[in-house]
């Protein structure tokens, strides 16, 4: 069985909230009740049937069709199943998702996988600042799952992460990691000035790093058994991720300012 | 006592028509790593010794086998090891204390699950507080890491490992020889085909007993004594001797395995290699430990394991 398509009419007129389409909300739901939900953020309303073209196919496994920036909150608490937008995504994609896979073809905006706790987060393209934090009073950012970025991102990645596994492939923005708490960040490229600056623990893998924060002291260990099994466990989701971290040259510790027993990687 | 009255005959060696007694276990596996593949095995054996029967040890243990570095969850040369004991709590504490004295102090080791199981026992997650508050605990794909401090370097450990409630224990043969030499030949061989054999082990010294025993004794508290029917010393002097005078010396294979399958496995392969001894080489007549089938629910029948 194919999969249950939305087909976008067109750029919207305003930001959406998309998160009423995930496999697990629409279940159960027939074609007339999904076209009746609501998406607007504003009071004009917007339902489903207004913005998309809508085909039956496999409930678990879901394909938006066209993209805009204006798509919030795209498989936002999503549970399970699969979630393909082929297109750019609004803000907040995959905020608080749970399980299941969302793949997004084209680029994010700011805080994608804000507040993930489990499941698969993919990015084709970039995406943009807090990839995985916190919003405004919350304590913790990702606290559990995978994002994957093929592309750049922007500031403060995986910021306050909590646990989980955070890959860029390109290059991340100043203060990557910022705030971590556990987890690992990977970021293959070059990391912008300050990356895990007051990070407590967990682990950062940087291709490159220009401004190390002075709460990181070099250490031994760039070699160490558990590099190997980081690599190991990249591979299966990112070659140039466990490329990165066998190429690892140095070792910190860090952040020093705040609990100080993070650990901070880089090849050059 | 084994029924004699009706031997198979294989290439010259008389196969007792009797049977292995054999119990339930709770058993696990782990996977030792190391720099080099003489550093795993080191490992390993130090965390095997004094593991021969859970009478006296706690615990049985051996190594499984050698993994490749492709087989290994770090890539790294490792070994298999796998350890049965009577009970879950015992297994429990055994395995963290082995671990924890003779894997974690040995030289670049690491220590991984062996066997997914149907409950987890702690195994990092028992040795984390080593390190002292500087413990760092991983989430992987797939798996859970606790990486402890040590002086060169780190001591990667899983954080759980699997228990199995179907691995079997006590399977075992009795190997006779004209001689000495020739039922060491033979049990040596024996041992070889069981080392080769997955999920199974025969813990014993180098896979091999020589000191059988039989289930009491005639002193107070001793559970265990030595099996005087299969003693050629007393052939003639005790009435029960299950040896004929052709039988110069006895050394028997314990074998326990993951599941009766591998049990039944290993005892096949074992046969096989002493029965392509011969008689003379080897042993001239094979027979197996049981205690009328009253204490044990599996049954390894030799001649249905016959090659």
């Amino acid at each position: 069985m194919s999969s249950r398509r939305f087909v976008l009419r067109g750029e919207p007129e305003q930001r959406l909230d998309l998160s009423p389409l995930t496999p697990d909300r629409l279940a159960g739901l027939d074609i007339a009740a999904i076209e009746a939900l609501a998406l607007h953020t504003t009071r004009r309303c917007v339902t489903v049937g207004d913005m998309f073209r809508v085909h039956a196919g496999d409930a678990e496994h879901i394909v938006i069709e066209g993209g805009s920036a204006r798509l919030d909150r795209v498989g936002a608490a999503m549970q399970s199943g699969t979630l393909r937008i082929e297109g750019d995504v609004g803000q907040l994609a995959g905020r608080l998702m749970a399980g299941g896979r969302l793949t997004i073809t084209g680029h994010a905006g700011d805080w994608a996988a804000s507040g993930l706790r489990g499941g698969v987060l993919e990015i084709a393209g970039d995406t943009g600042a807090y990839l995985g934090g916190p919003l405004a009073g919350e304590r913790t950012g990702m606290r559990g799952g995978v994002v994957l970025v093929r592309g750049q991102a922007g500031m403060r990645a995986a910021d306050r992460l909590r646990r989980g596994l955070v890959i860029v492939e390109g290059n991340a923005g100043a203060q990557a990691g910022s705030f971590m708490v556990a987890g690992t960040l990977v970021v293959c490229g070059t990391a912008g000035a300050l990356p895990g600056i007051l990070m407590r623990r967990g682990t950062i893998v940087l291709g490159r790093a220009n401004e190390l924060a002075p709460g990181f002291v070099p250490t031994t260990g760039a070699d160490l058994v558990f590099t190997r099994l980081l690599a190991r466990g990249l591979a299966p989701l990112s070659d140039r991720a466990a490329a990165c971290v066998l190429a690892a040259r140095s070792r910190h510790l860090g952040d020093l300012a705040a609990l100080g027993i993070g650990e901070l990687f880089v090849g050059v | 006592m084994p029924d004699l009255t009706e031997p198979f005959i294989r290439n010259g060696v008389a196969i007792d028509a009797t049977y292995a007694e054999a119990f339930d276990m709770r058993a696990t596996a782990l996977v030792i790593t190391a720099p080099t593949l003489r550093w795993a095995r080191i490992a390993a054996n130090s965390m095997t010794g004094f593991a021969t029967s859970v009478i006296g040890c706690g615990v049985e243990a051996g190594i499984d086998a050698d993994l490749d570095p492709e087989a290994t969850p770090d890539g790294r040369p490792g070994v298999r090891v796998l350890l049965f004991a009577g009970s879950t709590t015992e297994l429990q504490k055994q395995l963290v204390n082995r671990v924890g004295q003779c894997v974690l102090t040995s030289p670049g080791s690491a220590c991984y699950a062996g066997l997914a199981g149907t409950e987890p026992l702690r195994l990092g997650d028992g040795l984390r507080y080593f390190a002292d508050g500087w413990q760092i605990s991983k989430r992987l794909p797939g798996r859970h890491v606790w990486r402890l401090p040590v002086m060169d370097g780190e001591f990667v450990c899983e954080g759980t490992t699997g228990l199995t409630k179907d691995a079997v224990g006590g399977g075992n043969m009795i190997i006779m020889g004209h001689t000495y030499s020739a039922a060491l030949e033979a049990a040596e061989a024996a041992a070889d085909a069981v080392a080769a054999t997955p999920d199974a082990i025969a813990p014993f010294p180098g896979g091999i007993v020589r000191s059988g025993s039989k289930v009491g004794s005639k002193y107070k508290g001793l559970i265990a004594s030595t099996n005087h029917a299969y003693c050629p010393t007393l052939r003639g002097a005790v009435a029960e001797s299950a040896l004929g005078p052709e039988v110069g010396a006895v050394l028997e294979l314990v074998i326990d395995g993951l599941t009766p399958a591998a049990v039944a496995a290993a005892m096949r392969a074992g046969l096989a290699a002493v029965i392509a001894l011969g008689p003379q080489r080897g042993a001239c007549r094979i027979g197996a430990g049981n205690y009328g089938g009253k204490l044990g629910r599996h049954h390894f029948r030799l001649h249905e394991l016959l090659p």
